[in-house]
């Protein structure tokens, strides 16, 4: 008998639609380019205090549900115009918390996605140890 | 808990402990003393220098370079590898200004005397001037906006030998052409007789031991193993040399209970705190091309408080170096062909506010607030980097603490009208640091300092600092020179001192 696979992680749809969002480019990405960009998000938490990974969490949290408030809908089901209107009123927040809390999560989407050596490449970034040479 | 006898043991490798292993080592080939420096990061091979930004980030900084201040408002970027931080500076190679060491007013420090002793290290590292073939536009065009405003760029000496011009410096050079310690004085001390320990993270000094644990190396990690099986252990030594760096020195003695009588400890921390600002040309310039970092302004670090230095990061640290997202905040990363960048430091001075403390767990946590002085700082900063930019020719600029970020050469003439202090918001304008300084200054007594003038930690023989938590003040400049030469005045006290401390 196969074993139950295991349930979704509900914050994933909510950590995609942040990052698109803050990278529009990012919704061309392939399944492989999203498993890397989770991957490289994962790493870098991986080491950090546990209460910080458990802040994180907190903050996808907040995010997908504090636009219940001002939209009447989760952060996943708002329009792209009205998702990045939330991430404005979270980044110039009068409260330094929440932007601090807005500008981790921009970090960590940044970090997933301008991290990958193929977004290095697409963005036309291509130092090498080669230096001049490979410009001779 | 494993057992462990040195004469001397020096904890952390960087700019301060690379110096006094170098400087202590003719004493292992001499007299046959026991000298170990413990470093809590790993030993890279040469190979393994690839100049990926994320993985090297991991390997070679602490917290992968994103070590946050306590509000989270700020990055302090550090190195943790064997060599410290000079794995990862670029090799800008300064002397503080006279002025600034007339400052401090530490009794018995004179600026000749740094000047003198940093000379040494001037020759060792190979510190010169890069020829002009070798500086790209990126550098060139800041040279031409600040000759156009009628101001005086300098060239900064460099510590590089064999340069091939990869602009991979912070990441750690791929071709070991920066002389960090890890080049220099570790090797040279290690020929000597020195143990270099690396993976091995000091926990707190009891006394005249160092409690310590060795770590194993992760299984997807870069770096030898350590050359010491994994575990605890407690080494017993005649002196201690503490050259952690700003943030993990006075934590060690914060650990340690040596607040007690010290109760500057932690205290005076400052750090640069610094901007990194974008510029977009028309065409594509050479700029992840070449030495990053050749060029400096310096000429209003008394009258506006700031420093301009040109730079150039890797793509992750540029993206979230720009205010904002979306669509906007891509078409500059989309740029990166014809993009200049200007690295804007904020001279900071001693805050109340400002100190390092460890959390329940001994864990260091900085403690930073940007002073009123400070955002003016950056802000005046920022609105000269914007005339470079424009007088070099660049199409638009990000400015983040500008009304709109993006400004074109239209908005050139009113830059001063368009920028304003109460626009730099803590949290949302990205902010980090690398010169990272204080929190065991100098000075004469436990009263005002937590060490003379000589890194002897007040009331406590044979304990000695090495490093930039000695400055009392902020040094204003790249700071290795001046912690180099202040640990090689540290192990000259120790040399002259050593039957008494026996």
């Amino acid at each position: 008998m196969a074993a139950p696979s295991p349930s979704p992680d509900p914050i994933v749809p909510v950590v995609r639609a942040f990052v698109c969002t803050v990278v529009p480019e990012a919704d061309a990405l392939n399944e492989e380019r999203w498993s890397e960009l989770r991957r490289l998000i994962d790493l870098a938490l991986r080491d950090r205090p546990a209460a910080l990974r458990h802040r994180f969490r907190l903050a996808f949290f907040f995010l997908q549900w504090l636009p219940l408030f001002r939209y009447a809908r989760p952060f996943t089901a708002l329009a792209p115009a009205r998702r990045a209107r939330f991430l404005s009123f979270l980044e110039n927040n009068s409260l330094q918390t929440v932007r601090i809390g807005f500008f981790g999560l921009r970090t960590l989407a940044l970090l997933g996605y301008y991290g990958q050596p193929q977004a290095a490449a697409e963005i036309g970034y291509a130092a090498t140890a080669r230096g001049w040479d490979a410009l001779r | 808990m494993n057992t462990r006898s040195y004469d001397i043991v020096i904890i952390g490798s960087g700019a301060g402990g690379g110096a006094v292993a170098q400087e202590l080592s003719p004493l292992c080939r001499a007299t046959g003393l026991r000298i170990a420096v413990l470093e809590k990061g790993p030993k890279l091979r040469d190979d393994e220098f690839t100049g990926g930004e994320l993985e090297m980030s991991r390997a070679v900084y602490e917290d992968g370079g994103g070590f946050l201040t306590a509000d989270g408002a700020m990055t302090l970027a550090f190195g943790s590898a064997y060599g410290g931080s000079t794995v990862v500076y670029t090799g800008t190679s300064l002397l503080p200004p006279a002025r600034v060491i007339e400052h401090w007013n530490v009794p018995g420090l004179m600026h000749e005397e740094i000047t003198r002793r940093a000379q040494k290290f001037i020759q060792q590292n190979n510190v010169h001037l890069l020829e002009d073939t070798l500086i790209n536009e990126n550098n060139k065009l800041f040279v031409e906006g600040c000759r156009k405003l009628g101001w005086r760029a300098e060239q900064f000496p460099v510590n590089v030998k064999g340069c091939r011009g990869s602009s991979l410096c912070n990441l750690g050079c791929p071709n070991q052409a920066k002389q960090g310690t890890n080049r220099v004085q570790l090797p040279r001390a290690e020929q000597n007789g020195v143990e270099v320990v690396t993976r091995c993270e000091v926990l707190r000094i009891e006394g005249k031991s160092v409690l310590a644990r060795v770590t194993e190396k992760s299984a997807d990690g870069k770096g030898e193993p350590s050359s010491w099986p994994p575990g605890d252990y407690r080494i017993q030594a005649k002196a201690i040399v503490l050259s952690a760096g700003a943030v993990h020195s006075p934590a060690l003695l914060l650990r340690s209970g040596f607040e007690r009588t010290l109760p500057r400890l932690g205290r005076g921390f400052t750090s640069h705190p610094a901007f990194i600002l974008v510029a977009e040309h028309p065409r594509p310039i050479t700029n992840f091309v070449g030495h990053p970092k050749s060029f400096y302004l310096d000429q209003f670090a008394e009258s506006g408080g700031f420093i301009l230095e040109t730079c150039m990061y890797f793509p992750f640290v540029t993206a979230k170096s720009l205010a904002g997202f979306g669509a906007e905040h891509s078409s500059f990363l989309r740029a990166f062909p014809r993009l200049q960048m200007i690295l804007v430091l904020a001279c900071d001075h001693i805050d109340e506010h400002n100190h390092v403390s460890i959390d329940s767990a001994g864990r260091p946590v900085v403690h930073y607030r940007f002073t009123p002085e400070v955002a003016q700082a950056l802000v005046r900063g920022a609105i000269a980097s914007a005339k470079i930019f424009f007088a070099a020719g660049a199409a638009r600029v990000h400015l983040p603490v500008a009304s709109s970020p993006t400004l074109t050469a239209a908005d050139a003439s009113r830059l001063d009208d368009l920028a304003a202090a109460c626009r730099f918001v803590p949290g949302k304008t990205a902010v980090s640091a690398a010169h990272l300084q204080g929190g065991c200054g100098m000075g004469r007594s436990a009263r005002d300092s937590v060490t003379d003038s000589r890194g002897r930690v007040h009331g406590h023989p044979g304990l000695f600092v090495a490093d930039a938590s000695l400055f009392p003040n902020s040094v204003e400049i790249n700071p290795y020179l001046t912690i180099m030469a202040l640990a090689d005045r540290v192990a000259e006290t120790i040399r002259e001192e050593w039957q008494a401390l026996q």
